[in-house]
């Protein structure tokens, strides 16, 4: 499982890759594992004003729909068309072709709150049975 | 691994996508052990369960199954169930894991005099293998080839020594079989079907493709498309509702299988985005006019389908399925929603 060092994260397993004032947000690699085959993901709409930890999109594999809570705040600027036609994107490379929205964040102190990779990586093995 | 009325069961192996596209295309094993085996026996035997299910056993012969409905006196679904017929006076019934005390308590308060009733669900193993390659698996391993076993019907043999029944049954809509066999030859049996198949790219089949693989066929699945409160003829089920005999219920259901129900199990197709679940609400014109009872993406053909119990007067009316507060069109679609490839007797000219 995989958990780039220079991403942030957060306790319901999103990530947040930092590009000056843009957060680029999806979900981690457990994440996408736990949830096992990706059949359809709803996302915010650009310019949608979103909150961090409230739910902003929602990501449906064959057996279940799960919430997926914006890392940070801010204006969605961009998202991710492609995984209408691709979802299994979001289980084949999660950190990559796999992102879900792009944030103008309104808060960049927030990130602060975010966890480090080896942070993250120990509570996905304390989530585990 | 998942908790599934007491039985701890994976619900996938190696993917569910995976796993159902195996059975689909080559062939996938399946512990299905926690369903229930009842034995029925004894001179009225044949009597009773007449007595107890919708089905007419009068279609039965030795080393035939029968699908059925068990209703209650409302005519709601108490289960549904396999009867597998030895002799005239000698039965087996396969009913679902949920159910099963719930059913054999059912059982034991209509048994009369004359019938003897074994609960034998903790003792019996069930392996099925089910698929294309199903025959090319199971035939390596059985006594004699199985050409002239047929859809519905079951015999005894031997797998590795151990005393099996193998049944030409399942529930995935592919050709297949059901091995039952005595707990302590589970393991055995399990491992030389694995051998059999890891060759022709068999894969273990867990609880999650099970549930799409049946409902690409539009089959019932208790808790969802049947409940107390549903009858075996909203339900889609009328051909396993005789009308040639009475039954518990059948003074509520049979004049149902005439003059047609208030609501109907109908397949859905969802022409926009999303993934319709269990309890979404169907809706004609804004209005509800019904709830889904299942719903996935098929992994067959890409495409949002779902069972809904619809009002039936609404069928004419363009349909919606509410997904997170959002109505997506929808369309009645024709189950199943990929064809069967059972394995059936051919009729004689």
């Amino acid at each position: 499982m995989e958990f780039p060092q220079e991403l942030k994260y957060t306790k319901s397993h999103e990530w947040v890759r930092v590009n000056g004032h843009t957060a680029v947000c999806g979900i981690t690699d457990y994440a996408q594992h736990e949830l096992s085959d990706v059949v359809y993901v709803e996302l915010p709409g650009v310019g949608d004003e979103i909150e961090a930890g409230t739910p902003c999109a929602v990501v449906e594999s064959v057996k279940i729909a799960a919430d997926v809570y914006a890392p940070i705040s801010g204006k969605v600027t961009k998202i991710n068309t492609e995984l209408d036609a691709t979802p299994e994107a979001v289980n084949n490379d999660p950190y990559r072709a796999g992102w879900f929205f792009h944030v103008e964040m309104s808060d960049p102190a927030e990130l602060d709150k975010l966890m480090e990779a080896d942070e993250y990586k120990a509570h996905t093995e304390t989530e585990k049975h | 691994m998942i908790e599934f009325f007491g039985w701890e069961m994976p619900v996938q192996y190696s993917g569910i996508l995976a796993e159902h596209r195996c059975v689909r295309e080559h062939v996938g094993l399946f512990d299905l052990s926690h369903m229930g085996e009842f034995e029925v026996r004894g001179k009225h035997a044949r009597e009773f369960l007449q007595r107890l299910l919708t089905n007419n056993l009068d279609k039965m012969h030795d080393g035939t199954a029968l699908y059925s409905a068990l209703c209650n006196e409302r005519g709601g679904v108490v289960d549904d169930l396999l009867v597998y017929r030895r002799t005239e006076d000698d039965y087996s019934v396969v009913v679902n894991a949920s159910n099963i005390e719930k059913d054999f308590a059912w059982f034991e308060r209509h048994r009369p005099d004359g019938v003897e009733l074994l609960n034998r669900s903790y003792d019996v193993a069930l392996i099925a293998v089910q698929g294309p390659r199903a025959n090319a698996v199971v035939g390596q391993v059985v006594s004699r080839p199985t050409d002239d076993l047929y859809y519905y019907e079951f015999r005894t043999d031997e797998i590795v020594g151990r005393a099996v029944t193998l049944a030409r049954t399942g529930y995935t809509g592919e050709d297949g079989f059901e091995v039952y066999v005595e707990n302590a030859g589970a393991q055995a049996v399990w491992d030389a079907l694995w051998q059999a198949g890891k060759p022709l790219g068999m894969l273990p089949i867990g609880l999650g493709a099970r549930d799409t693989l049946r409902l690409e066929m539009g089959y019932a699945l208790y808790g969802h498309e049947l409940t107390e409160t549903i009858n075996p003829i909203e339900a889609g089920l009328g051909w396993v509702v005789s009308a040639k005999k009475t039954f518990i219920g059948s003074d509520v259901i049979l004049p149902l299988k005439k003059s047609g129900t208030s609501r109907r199990l109908r397949g859905l197709k969802l022409e926009g985005k999303g993934v319709p679940r269990q309890h979404c609400p169907v809706k004609a014109e804004g209005k509800p006019v019904g709830e889904v009872t299942s719903g996935t993406v098929s992994p067959s053909v890409n495409e949002p389908i779902a069972l809904a119990l619809v009002e039936t007067e609404a069928l004419d009316t363009p349909l919606s399925i509410e997904i997170r507060e959002r109505d997506v069109p929808a369309a009645l679609a024709d189950v199943p929603f990929v064809p069967s490839r059972v394995f059936r007797r051919p009729k004689r000219a």
